[in-house]
């Protein structure tokens, strides 16, 4: 597998390119800080990395980078077959209302620019025949709750999206894979309050990876939270006004 | 990122003591060992070793710096964060055939933790403490410089790093030596022996022959079974007579919450099951993980334990208070109540250059004892008697101990203060463990 990642360096995106270094996957990697870039590299390559780990920066903040970013994953990768987008940027609900910049930024990173890269993947894969293009979408854009009504806004959009992109090109050989997270430690999280099905980020990595080897165009991770998201998204409207969560 | 003054509840691997602290998590551990008052790794020491000295210190916690620096594949050289995991060394070296010397009995440790320790495994007799395999750490120290540490370089400050429970600075990278390794699997061999007498000779004569070394010790019988035991002896076995193919990785299953299934009473028929299971002769192949790393047989095994939590009581006797020495401290405890739910005795081999390194030659006796109201008792009259035999307690396993007690045990404190005094002369960096010990203060 020819693989590229943006948001490799933290999170689930790290834990991610470290199985598929593990099992021979050759990777480049995009992310918006240089140095954190240098040493995930570094990391990957004394893991046993098969072949050296490429990289290039690459900010979702900015769209007009985008091409140039892939050019280089391109060329380095001579070709890439697989591209995984864990990037995204993380905001509480309360932190959401009370300031305006933090809010649009989350909201074109997570939604409009995402939707924008995945745009310009979609058109490169499509001009290689396919590949598999996988985006961390989240389990808050099943249904609008309390919390996470803005973050949640985006991440519905961009569900849709990916949703939309599976229905018409996967026969064109472009196959999206449509990961939605439950609640998975890392530093995005540790803010919040743990709920139940927690997992770390190697659990819900190896989740990922299987859900990419099989195509599935949506995968909950961990799995349970396929059930908890069909409850949550058949209780009725007066019972979520009335709750928390 | 960088998360920031998150407090919550925290303990160590025995869940007891219980701290409400300050701390933060990042990849980026310049940024958080800024000013903090310790740094903690996956918190299995058992007492007070990974707590914050202070109500409103921070602890900079390190498990999210798990980052390999670099890998010299000629020479099996190491750098890496200081955070990573035992367990993420092992999968990543294990199949290109080089492994981390020295082992503990869980791979849920860090490189920090690890060098912080000067952690030893069953193969101490053989290839000594992690520290005699570590050639250089770096450091943030409390002036805040950040030091490139070796014996080389500030060698008495790397000597009393190594085992010095993270009280010298705050440890962000270690380079370290690997070793080859002839293939993944185990070689192992165990036997039953009736009393404590035959079980120790049975551990000293094994370590001349065998790098990996241990004794299980069932101290819950009673009569002239109390002290039976099983030797287990092991080698990484020869490409020849393993299987070809790598074992396999294993994620046990976690317990998810408090379930005190461990207690006196299970406890003595688990040992009467172990001890008629593996009583006879057995020789064997055997997964790397079921070897070493016997507290990892499921996650969060402390869980198990009685719900008012545990200690460990871990004394190395030296050689001179003999096979007698080690019945006496086991006597000690039985007598003032303590319940001692599983032991196991190794045999060590020299002192490393660590200045503050626990082990040294001689036997090492490590109990479970679960916190009651005769634990504290049980344990000073334990150390009353190792003090005066010569023996010291492992500060990483350690809740109970008196300072009074540690000065005894240990001559060579004064000369590891005067190092840390030395670079920390206010002792801005310390833990819950160097306010009960070492009278910093709170």
């Amino acid at each position: 597998m020819k693989a590229l990642l943006i948001g490799a360096t933290r999170g689930m995106g790290r834990s991610l390119a470290r199985l598929m270094v593990e099992r021979g996957d050759q990777l480049f990697l995009l992310g918006r800080d240089e140095s954190a870039l240098e040493v995930t590299a570094a990391d990957l390559t004394a893991r046993g990395a098969s072949g050296s780990v490429g990289a290039a920066c690459c900010d979702l903040e900015s769209p007009s980078g985008f091409e140039a970013a892939l050019d280089a994953a391109w060329a380095g990768l001579e070709g890439v077959d697989t591209v995984v987008v864990t990037a995204g940027l993380f905001g509480t609900q309360e932190s959401l209302e009370a300031d305006a910049v933090l809010r649009q930024r989350v909201l074109s990173v997570n939604f409009a620019n995402t939707v924008e890269f995945c745009e310009q993947v979609r058109t490169r894969l499509l001009a290689d025949g396919g590949g598999t293009l996988c985006v961390f979408s989240s389990v808050a854009g099943d249904r609008a709750r309390k919390k996470v009504v803005l973050y949640g806004a985006a991440k519905a959009g961009l569900s849709s999206y990916l949703e939309g992109v599976d229905l018409r090109y996967r026969e064109a050989g472009l196959r999206t894979v449509l990961i939605k997270p439950g609640f998975v430690r890392t530093n995005m999280t540790a803010a919040l309050d743990e709920p139940p099905f927690a997992v770390g980020p190697d659990e819900a990595a190896r989740a990922v990876l299987r859900a990419i080897d099989r195509g599935a165009s949506v995968a909950y991770v961990p799995p349970v939270w396929r059930l908890v998201m069909l409850i949550i998204r058949s209780l009725p409207t007066w019972v979520l006004r009335r709750t928390d969560f | 990122m960088t998360v920031e003054g998150q407090r919550g509840a925290l303990s160590g691997w025995g869940r007891h003591p219980v701290v409400v602290a300050r701390h933060r998590r990042s990849e980026n551990l310049e940024a958080i060992t800024r000013g903090a008052t310790l740094s903690r790794g996956l918190g299995r020491s058992y007492g007070d070793a990974s707590l914050p000295g202070t109500i409103d210190g921070t602890l900079a916690v390190t498990t999210a710096a798990d980052r390999l620096c670099w890998f010299d594949a000629e020479r099996g050289i190491v750098r890496a964060e200081a955070g990573v995991s035992l367990a993420t060394l092992n999968r990543v070296f294990w199949p290109r055939g080089w492994s981390v010397p020295s082992s503990p009995g869980t791979q849920q440790v860090t490189l920090g933790g690890m060098v912080a320790a000067d952690v030893h495994g069953k193969s101490h007799h053989s290839e000594g403490c992690f520290g005699e395999h570590v050639r250089a750490v770096r450091m943030r120290v409390a002036d805040e410089r950040i030091l490139e540490v070796s014996e080389d370089e500030e060698p008495e400050l790397f000597r009393a790093t190594l085992g010095g429970m993270g009280l010298t600075g705050h440890l962000l990278e270690v380079e370290f030596q690997l070793r080859p390794l002839p293939s993944g699997w185990v070689l192992a061999e165990s036997q039953g022996y009736g009393d404590l007498e035959s079980t120790v000779e049975a551990l000293r004569s094994a370590g001349s022959e065998w790098p990996h070394t241990l004794a299980w010790i069932d101290l819950l019988a009673g009569g002239s079974a109390f002290g039976r035991g099983v030797v287990e002896r092991g080698r990484r076995a020869d490409p020849g007579e393993a299987p070809s193919r790598l074992p396999a990785p294993r994620f046990p299953p976690a317990v998810p919450f408090v379930f005190p299934l461990i207690s006196g009473t299970t406890m003595r028929l688990a040992n009467i099951a172990r001890y008629w299971s593996r009583r006879l002769y057995r020789r064997g192949i055997v997964h790397p993980d079921a070897f070493f790393y016997p507290l990892d047989v499921v996650g969060w095994l402390n869980r198990l334990y009685p719900r008012a939590g545990f200690t460990q009581y871990q004394v190395v006797l030296p050689t001179s208070a003999g096979v007698e020495g080690c019945r006496r401290v086991f006597d000690i405890m039985v007598q003032r109540g303590a319940v001692p739910l599983l032991c196991v005795l190794k045999d060590f081999g020299g002192e490393g250059k660590g200045m503050l390194s626990f082990p040294k030659a001689g036997l090492s006796i490590a109990v479970d004892l679960p916190i009651t109201d005769r634990t504290q008792v049980a344990v000073d009259a334990m150390n009353d008697f190792v003090a005066g035999v010569g023996g010291r307690v492992y500060l990483a396993k350690d809740t109970l101990t008196r300072p009074e007690h540690f000065r005894a045990m240990e001559p060579r404190l004064p000369a590891w203060q005067a190092v840390r005094r030395h670079w920390d002369p206010e002792a801005r960096i310390r833990s819950a463990l160097s306010v009960r010990l070492f009278g910093d203060p709170t």
